[in-house]
């Protein structure tokens, strides 16, 4: 202790003292060991005890994934390959990966066309990076948008006027807003929507028809129930969480209003649509939904599940969100008001940004639990993934074959998952902004 | 008394009041649910006029000057800013609201855009200024608070003091035609508040009509040519600054004063 203590006499510091580095310490393995496993001897017990479980569960795993069927072409020959390297122990039996994954991934999609949900699958990850990384040229946001109606092209085929035709709703829509907006904000929206949906009931059909008789380019037609596998989740999966995040923040906004109607509406569809499970609205989809829709219109399965599962997750999505709504300071909106910008604006450039970034992890998340649902249509006839495994185990030469199966289902799951946490992560860490 | 702007000279060569009324307030009265905020408030403010509102807390300040630019809704009574009468009008309180800036206590700055950002952003989506020309102003201004070299952190960054001044240049790049402080000073050290009341003094000597709610009375002496005291929603006594300081009228007024400045 220095003789000048600060607090016994009248003190005055001469020089200020700068910054020092903290004191060296031992560092290293051995260091980190010491501090992380065995600090002390009961800790260290604890750690043993832990290595030893590990250790028992990889050791009767690990044989049991190690096995040499991948040439197997039936689960027989699995056992004779077993039998024959002398190994009488319960293994795994791969053949049926090898010789099934195509179906696994594409389901009945005819095998002369794999090539373009592959494609597809190319587009959609281009068509995601701007979106996701925001980093990219600005042209390259043509070819986002564009994208969703390329994928549907090369998924489902036809003529190519169809896509086309659907897109060119959109923009007509985009014009009659343009066009009418300056009249009235609500005549815009309107205008917006009813265009473009006139459209598509009455001048669509005729005119795909004429252009396809003019100038028929397009490619092989592929029916709905053709698709299956891992491709049915993902186009049901993306599909559902690209539609979902606008309708659930649209509806938490709604939620949020002001205006008396809106909200009960807004409360209304999300209580009722949280309320009952996503199998009783698959089946509402699958079997109900044709009662509700004019007589004639003979609305595609599919895309009538991902309508649903999307109103499903666009309600978790709604409360989600209003959770980050709730969290962004009451300054912030009168911020924004005090500088004059409209609703729209302020929800769109302050107050929007601000709740989503908080709102990431419950967001991804959603999605993620979204898209293993999606395996949930197995129960309405859909051969997603789970249900091919049936298919695969009604043929002679793989009945039986079970773990296999679902080890490989649940890999791509994983894979699909996992990238979404850390992109979740990622963007966390991107939007940081309080403490750099 | 505040020594902030002791030392300081005013230049009040600018500092004109003009016959042109920039708000007219008549017989307003306000409540929150049951409760009677503002009580008939009568107030005429000239262009060039810079007012300084005080009074204990509760007393209704705050939501006055909230009031003129309608973060807060009047139900009774007439608010005329700029010879628009503030109504449900969206159109009339949109086009108030970019003509009268407003600084508050806790900035509320936007922390996910840069300063820059925050600055450029009103003239960019309300007036529809060419984003260069915007990013011109902006630096303008920021120079004005001098703090241009900021310009591309994130708020957060700064300290409380930058921070208010951004708001200060924030709300001069719609260049505003009235300044509304609501206690601008409040939640800063001591040693930020006089780079802040600078900045606004530096705004009174260029002749802009201005309402502060403040308790920074060296700033109220200094600039104001006039103080409002207002106590339980009313307007209870008000004079220009020496007057008001050296001679207050009415009991409620001196207890108040003895009570800010008898320390």
């Amino acid at each position: 202790m220095s003789d000048t203590h600060a607090q016994t006499a009248p003190y005055v510091r001469e020089s200020m003292i700068a910054q020092q580095p903290p004191p060296l310490k031992e560092a290293g393995a051995v260091k980190w060991v010491r501090e992380n496993l065995f600090p002390t001897w009961l800790n260290g017990l604890m750690t043993l005890i832990a290595i030893y479980v590990v250790w028992v569960v990889l050791s009767h795993l690990v044989p049991w994934f190690v096995s040499p069927t991948w040439t197997a072409t039936s689960l027989s020959n699995c056992r004779e390959i077993l039998a024959a390297s002398g190994d009488a122990a319960s293994k795994a039996c791969w053949g049926v990966i090898r010789d099934r994954w195509e179906q696994l991934l594409f389901g009945f999609y005819p095998s002369e066309f794999y090539w373009r949900p592959t494609l597809a699958l190319v587009v959609m990850l281009l068509g995601l990076g701007p979106v996701l990384f925001g980093n990219f040229p600005r042209w390259f946001m043509g070819f986002s948008l564009a994208s969703p109606f390329l994928i549907f092209f090369l998924i489902w085929g036809g003529p190519i006027w169809l896509p086309i035709a659907v897109a060119l709703g959109f923009v007509l829509g985009v014009f009659a807003f343009r066009a009418l907006v300056g009249v009235n904000q609500i005549v815009g929206v309107i205008a917006a929507i009813l265009v473009p949906v006139l459209y598509w009931l009455f001048v669509m059909g005729p005119l795909v028809d004429t252009l396809a008789s003019i100038a028929p380019i397009g490619l092989e037609s592929v029916r709905s129930n053709q698709l299956g596998g891992f491709l049915l989740s993902v186009v049901i999966g993306v599909s559902a969480i690209v539609l979902s995040l606008p309708l659930g923040i649209i509806l938490a906004l709604g939620r949020a209003s002001d205006l008396f109607i809106v909200t009960k509406l807004s409360v209304g569809f999300i209580e009722i649509i949280r309320g009952v499970p996503l199998i009783v609205w698959l089946f509402t989809a699958s079997l109900l939904l044709n009662y509700f829709l004019p007589p004639g219109t003979n609305f595609d399965l599919t895309l009538r599940v991902i309508i649903m599962v999307t109103l499903f997750s666009a309600a978790y999505i709604a409360e989600v969100v209003r959770g980050g709504l709730a969290a962004v300071p009451k300054g912030q909106y009168e911020g924004a008001d005090s500088l004059g910008l409209s609703y729209w604006q302020s929800m769109q450039l302050i107050v929007l940004p601000q709740a989503l970034k908080i709102s990431i992890p419950g967001i991804v998340n959603t999605f993620i639990g979204l898209f293993k649902d999606t395996t949930l249509v197995l129960f309405i006839g859909l051969l997603d993934p789970l249900g091919l495994t049936n298919a695969i185990r009604a043929s002679t030469d793989w009945n039986g074959v079970y773990w296999e199966l679902f080890v490989f289902i649940g890999v791509l799951f994983f894979i699909a998952c996992f990238s979404m946490g850390r992109y979740s992560l990622h963007l966390e860490k991107k939007l940081q902004r309080e403490n750099r | 008394m505040s020594e902030a702007v002791q030392d300081r000279q005013i230049n009040r060569s600018a500092m004109q009041v003009s016959d042109e009324v920039a708000i007219d307030i008549n017989n307003m009265n306000k409540w929150y649910g049951t409760f009677h905020v503002l009580r008939d408030i009568n107030l005429t403010v000239n262009r060039g006029e810079r007012i300084v509102i005080c009074g204990p807390s509760g007393s209704g300040k705050s939501t006055l000057i909230r009031c003129i630019n309608r973060l807060e809704e009047h139900q009774s009574g007439q608010i005329i800013v700029d010879g628009t009468e503030l109504s449900s009008d969206l159109k009339n309180i949109d086009k108030i609201r970019s003509e009268v800036g407003m600084c508050f206590q806790h900035f509320n700055l936007f922390p996910h855009l840069t300063i820059l950002e925050n600055c450029t952003l009103a003239p960019i989506w309300v007036r529809k200024t060419p984003k260069k020309e915007a990013e011109a102003t902006a630096m303008h201004f920021l120079e004005k608070v001098k703090i241009p070299d900021q310009a591309n952190k994130y708020p957060g960054q700064l300290s409380g003091g930058q921070q208010q001044r951004v708001a200060i240049a924030r709300s001069l790049c719609m260049k505003p035609r009235i300044m509304l402080f609501d206690e601008p000073t409040s939640a800063l050290d001591p040693e930020m508040i006089k780079e802040v009341l600078d900045t606004m003094i530096e705004l009174a000597e260029e002749g802009m009509t201005m309402l502060c709610v403040t308790h920074e009375m060296g700033f109220a002496q200094a600039v104001a040519n006039r103080v409002i005291f207002m106590d339980q929603g009313q307007i209870v006594e008000q004079n220009e600054p020496h007057a008001f300081f050296n001679n207050p009228q009415s009991d409620r007024t001196k207890l108040f004063l003895s009570q800010i400045l008898g320390h």
